[in-house]
């Protein structure tokens, strides 16, 4: 890169420009895609963090309301059960409800929570950091997210639920985030789940039915094996999704994280031709130049991978800058209430994306270099 | 000088350019021969084919007709690449106002053009040596907006020559340039063509500077002639 090292001194001017602005679309990327990783956990991180394969839910529930709507009963996990390739299944509830918690010290705050109803002896029941895991007989017993924890939440507080009043109580707590359409996971052995989705409060009767009812059959198959979902949905008249399918049934999932993608794309879309566009004026003013590094026998294949490094060389700094910025900005918004978090993968993914469109860009612009007749070189600046 | 020692051999060459109506014969059944060491000047007005003459010589363009021989290789029949390669190896050029890059310094511009050519400078022949013949020495860091016309054709000669090409090529090189200067600068050339052993073409509508060169040629409407009287 004999004379794009030298040019980018020269130029350094035009280039810290559109350095610049390259930088400027890897921190907004950044923020972005912490946004978006942010936004992905409070929704769905429930559902991630559970030992799930795929959910089995009603035949006919749409996607997006899935677990919401979905209704199973035990006979059709135990249908599923049956199925070639499935180590486990089991039923699971989910609910979403409103209460508030109150502590030893007496103070009470308002909840929102995603009640995950599961056996207390099935491979669905969590770990928990601290405290007791679920038991059945304790039905009022809950674990709940470490989320919920660091927001005071203790063991020993109690958790009244609006309109019903049924009393929970926490008995454990998770290490991590479990959270699902933006609110805390509370783990309630699956009887209870039965009664507060039945809305049935304290000493209410319950139909019969909904003691053998849960929202969807939770899936886990064997190591190595390939569930068969057609054939168990045949069987067990269920729709089967995968987990990673199942979180389009988390409330705001799909919206949020396909504006977010849209977005985001548009970036790279945007960068890639900004960078076409500068490379396309940058050539088009050294034309008369390069006509004569073409007549003194420079090749255009030489001149093109000249002028492609020195388009990487300004993108991987600008990018550099740019993820750097935008770290130093997430680390700030990570801490605050906004669903922010930063993870290398997608970050790295993004800077390289950035990166290789930017590259590709200059690239395009490049060609225009095999266009240049040398015999230009010659005369005035015909 | 016989045919067989020329280091260039233009013979009966035509080149017609544009389309239809508009084309134009440039060059019109040019014959040439340059030795080696020997500084031929091409006189003619402007139009009269005088870049074309130095495009096909450079083997920026083939003729329509005759052919072009350089160290017997025929560049009328020769591929683009072959000809990028003649260029490489064979061809230094001097262009109007010295043509310059602008990024780089006077010895980058002479080191650039090593590269290109794919070239280590011999020991006698460094960057640093040829600034110091054509006098450039005391501005080997500037850049070409730091340097006038006249210093910036001496780059531009030094540049042509830091590859030892064996034919050199000069368009108008003292276009830009007042009278003291441009006869430096064709003196400057002949003394190079004579050290260096090139065969040099310098094609110049200047009268004025052609008292330094070998041989002068006059061109008119694309033909190659002896020069008449009055100039
Ligand atoms: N690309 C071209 N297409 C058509 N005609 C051209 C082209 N380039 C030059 N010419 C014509 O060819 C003739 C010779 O041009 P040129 O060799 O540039 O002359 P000079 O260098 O002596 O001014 C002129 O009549 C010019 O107008
Ligand atoms: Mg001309």
């Amino acid at each position: 890169m004999f004379l794009g090292a030298r040019e980018l001194l020269f130029a350094r001017g035009h280039f810290s420009l559109m350095g610049a602005v390259v930088a400027l679309i890897a921190l907004l990327v950044v923020l972005l895609s912490g946004l978006s990783t942010g936004l992905v956990n409070d929704g769905v991180s429930g559902l991630q963090r559970l030992p799930v394969t795929a959910f089995a839910f009603d035949d006919d529930t749409k996607t997006d309301s899935a677990f919401s709507r979905s209704v199973v009963s035990f006979d059709q996990v135990a249908d599923w059960a049956d199925q070639p390739g499935v180590a486990e299944a089991a039923p699971f509830g989910n609910a979403l409800v409103n209460g508030s918690a109150t502590g030893g010290d007496g103070r009470t705050v308002p909840v929102d929570l995603a009640l995950f109803g599961v056996p207390a002896g099935s491979f669905l029941a969590p770990e928990p950091v601290e405290g007791n895991r679920l038991d059945d007989g304790d039905p009022a017993g809950i674990v709940i997210s470490g989320t919920l924890a660091d927001q005071g939440v203790r063991i020993g507080d109690t958790v009244v639920l609006d309109r019903i009043g049924t009393e929970l109580t926490v008995v454990g707590t998770l290490a991590e985030q479990h959270t699902y359409g933006h609110v805390d996971v509370a783990y309630v052995p699956l009887a209870t789940w039965q009664e507060v989705h039945a809305g049935a409060g304290p000493g209410d009767p319950l139909r019969e039915e909904a003691r053998s009812e849960a929202t969807a059959v939770a899936l886990l198959a064997e190591d190595g094996a390939q569930l068969d979902p057609a054939a168990g949905d045949d069987a067990a008249g269920t729709r089967t999704l995968t987990l990673e399918e199942s979180f389009g049934a988390s409330p705001g999932y799909t919206a949020e994280t396909s504006t977010l993608n849209l977005i985001e794309g548009f970036l790279y879309v945007i960068s890639a031709l900004v960078i076409g566009a500068f490379f396309t004026v940058w050539t088009i003013n050294r034309r008369h130049e390069l006509a004569v590094i073409r007549a003194m026998g420079g090749t255009a294949g030489y001149l093109v991978r000249d002028t492609v490094a020195q388009a990487a060389v300004v993108l991987v700094l600008a990018t550099a800058v740019g993820v750097l910025a935008g770290l130093g900005l997430g680390a700030l918004l990570a801490g605050s209430s906004m669903p922010f978090a930063l993870e290398a993968a997608p970050v790295a993914t993004a800077a390289a994306l950035l990166v290789l469109l930017g590259l590709l860009g200059a690239a395009a612009a490049a060609v225009r270099i095999a266009r240049i007749d040398p015999l230009t070189a010659l005369g005035g600046q015909r | 000088m016989t045919r067989g020692s020329a280091a260039l051999e233009l013979a009966h060459v035509t080149l017609r350019l544009g389309d239809g109506d508009a084309q134009v014969t440039a060059l019109d059944d040019v014959t040439l021969d340059v030795t080696p060491g020997e500084l031929v000047a091409v006189l003619g007005p402007s139009g009269s084919g005088k870049s074309s003459l130095l495009a096909v010589a450079g083997g920026l363009t083939r003729p329509d007709e005759g052919s072009v021989r350089v160290g017997g290789v025929d560049l009328a029949t020769a591929s683009r690449r072959e000809l990028a390669r003649y260029r490489r190896e064979q061809v230094g050029f001097v262009f109007q106002s010295g043509n310059l890059i602008p990024a780089l310094t006077a010895v980058d511009q002479l080191r650039f053009a090593l590269r290109i050519a794919g070239r280590r400078a011999d020991a006698a022949h460094t960057p640093e040596l040829l600034l110091e013949r054509v006098g450039m020495s005391a501005r080997a860091g500037h850049r070409p907006h730091q340097l006038s016309g006249g210093e910036r054709q001496r780059v531009g000669i030094a540049r042509a020559l830091v590859t030892r090409p064996s034919v050199l090529l000069v368009d108008e090189p003292t276009a830009a340039l007042d009278r003291a200067r441009s006869r430096e600068i064709v003196a400057l050339l002949a003394q190079e063509t004579h050290e260096f052993g090139v065969a040099t073409v310098m094609v110049t509508h200047d009268h004025d500077v052609i008292g330094a060169c070998d041989r002068v040629l006059e061109m008119v409407d694309g033909k190659l002639g002896q020069v008449h009287a009055h100039s």
